[in-house]
């Protein structure tokens, strides 16, 4: 094994790369949510279908977009060879525990947070994602070009109550992911320090509410305005 | 104080084990939780059953020794080791839940003692220094700032009682290891094993069982020595740096 390979594969080294690709990850919500913001333009959804046309076809952020599945691969593959470690660690657990005392409730339930968000991922690709990539799309022109017409599908996707309770929901879920992942990845890095890891938390905090409210109010958005 | 003592009976490695309950009288709330133990020993030697095995030695806080999952925390309600815990904490009529520390890397041996013998092979892997022989170097030939010193200091109360596992939903080894490695890694007398340490202490860990951290900070809160968390990030900075620029392929 070269001193790379022993490396990511000790418990640190795959600590390491759940942190790097947490991060990365947040980068992403952070873009992912910055751009979605168009939906509340009330244009029609000409900025909003422009902006998703050069996000599937920009060379760059098409090199950004493999990151991404890569972080979710690396992310997902990862956190399961961590809790089959830490699962094997106790195999006998104990008939009492009082872990509420002693540490968030997030924190002890990551890998479930995790999966159910990587469900919710599953069917948001689904819906959106791969339908833009390789679905039958209604077309829609301005000043003479034609795009793609996202912006109806998801007009008519968020009429659907129970999709818009499960995305609430999801991003609730989200929020408590984050709300521990953000300044744990920071940890994991070494990073605590006096001076910036009160900050580091800080933008936590405020960071798990503020993404995942703004992602929630777009779908209550569309179902309560058309 | 009149009690109900839900204990964890085992007699050897290879046994299933199972709780055994006990009710017990006459217990002076300025008893410590151990005394309470030896009260109850002595009661069952007297009928002529097996008493109940659990580690301690020195009583006053500071050998990290005993153990004991006390209602579903290490050491007990309070957050200081078994033997400093009084019968105080706890009220007349309670029923108390007392297991041993549940992970792979520390097996039960007898009822409540385990083998903590995994923490003895982390420290041998790189938690020692070189010391030169030769004359008695002068005191404060080495200057250390009072800051590091007290730092180090502080990492080095660690007494390895294992709390931070039995407390870590992962029984992760990661506080005891980061502890032993600040403690080193903050002086001069460390800085000569300093990447090789990190490197084999953390090796030494894995290879024990323990599990990752999930930083969800359990380990500090119920650490009896009050060993920080900064202390976990100080031994990734190590080891991340250490297997970057050693030269141990």
């Amino acid at each position: 094994m070269s001193w790379v390979t022993k490396t990511l594969s000790s418990t640190l080294g795959r600590k390491l790369i759940m942190a790097l690709t947490g991060l990365f990850l947040i980068l992403f919500l952070t873009g992912h949510v910055s751009g979605n913001m168009l939906l509340f333009k009330g244009d029609g959804g000409e900025a909003f279908n422009k902006y998703a046309q050069f996000m599937t076809t920009n060379p760059a952020v098409k090199i950004l977009s493999y990151l991404t599945y890569i972080s979710v691969i690396a992310h997902v593959i990862y956190s399961i060879l961590l809790t089959r470690k830490n699962k094997s660690a106790r195999p006998v657990g104990y008939a009492e525990s009082k872990a509420s005392t002693n540490s968030a409730w997030s924190s002890r339930n990551m890998g479930v947070l995790g999966t159910i968000i990587l469900i919710f991922l599953v069917v948001h690709m689904q819906g959106f994602w791969a339908k833009m990539h390789w679905g039958d799309m209604p077309m829609v022109t301005y000043e003479g070009e034609t795009y793609k017409d996202l912006y109806q599908i998801v007009q008519f996707a968020f009429q659907n109550e129970i999709l818009v309770a499960g995305y609430v929901i999801a991003m609730g879920f989200l929020s408590f992911h984050l709300s521990h992942g953000f300044a744990s990845a920071f940890q994991t890095l070494g990073l605590n320090h006096v001076k910036y890891s009160p900050a580091i938390e800080l933008i936590g905090r405020i960071y798990c509410i503020v993404v995942p409210v703004l992602f929630a109010s777009m779908p209550l958005y569309i179902y309560f305005t058309s | 104080m009149k009690l109900t003592l839900k204990v964890w009976r085992q007699k050897n490695k290879a046994d299933q084990g199972g709780f055994v309950t006990y009710p017990i009288d006459g217990i002076s709330k300025d008893m410590s939780f151990l005394e309470m133990m030896d009260v109850l020993n002595e009661e069952l030697t007297e009928k002529g059953d097996d008493p109940i095995h659990f580690d301690h030695d020195c009583r006053e806080g500071i050998c990290g020794m005993c153990s004991l999952y006390i209602n579903g925390k290490p050491h007990g309600p309070q957050q200081t080791t078994t033997c400093q815990l009084h019968m105080r904490s706890f009220t007349d009529g309670d029923t108390i839940t007392i297991e041993p520390w549940r992970a792979k890397a520390f097996p039960v041996v007898k009822d409540l003692v385990v083998d903590r013998s995994a923490f003895d092979r982390i420290i041998q892997a790189g938690g020692y220094v070189s010391v030169n022989t030769g004359g008695v170097p002068d005191a404060n030939e080495i200057p250390i700032p009072k800051k590091i010193a007290d730092e180090a200091f502080d990492a080095a109360t660690c007494i390895g009682c294992g709390a931070c596992v039995a407390a870590c939903k992962n029984a992760s080894a990661m506080l005891f290891t980061s502890a032993k490695i600040s403690q080193l890694a903050l002086l001069p007398q460390g800085q000569v094993e300093r990447k090789e340490r990190a490197e084999k202490m953390i090796a030494q860990m894995d290879a024990e069982g323990f599990g990752a951290c999930t930083n969800t900070g359990a380990c500090a809160a119920e650490c009896p020595k009050g060993i920080s968390l900064s202390n976990i990030a100080r031994m990734n900075r190590e080891y991340f740096s250490a297997v970057v620029s050693s030269e141990n392929m």
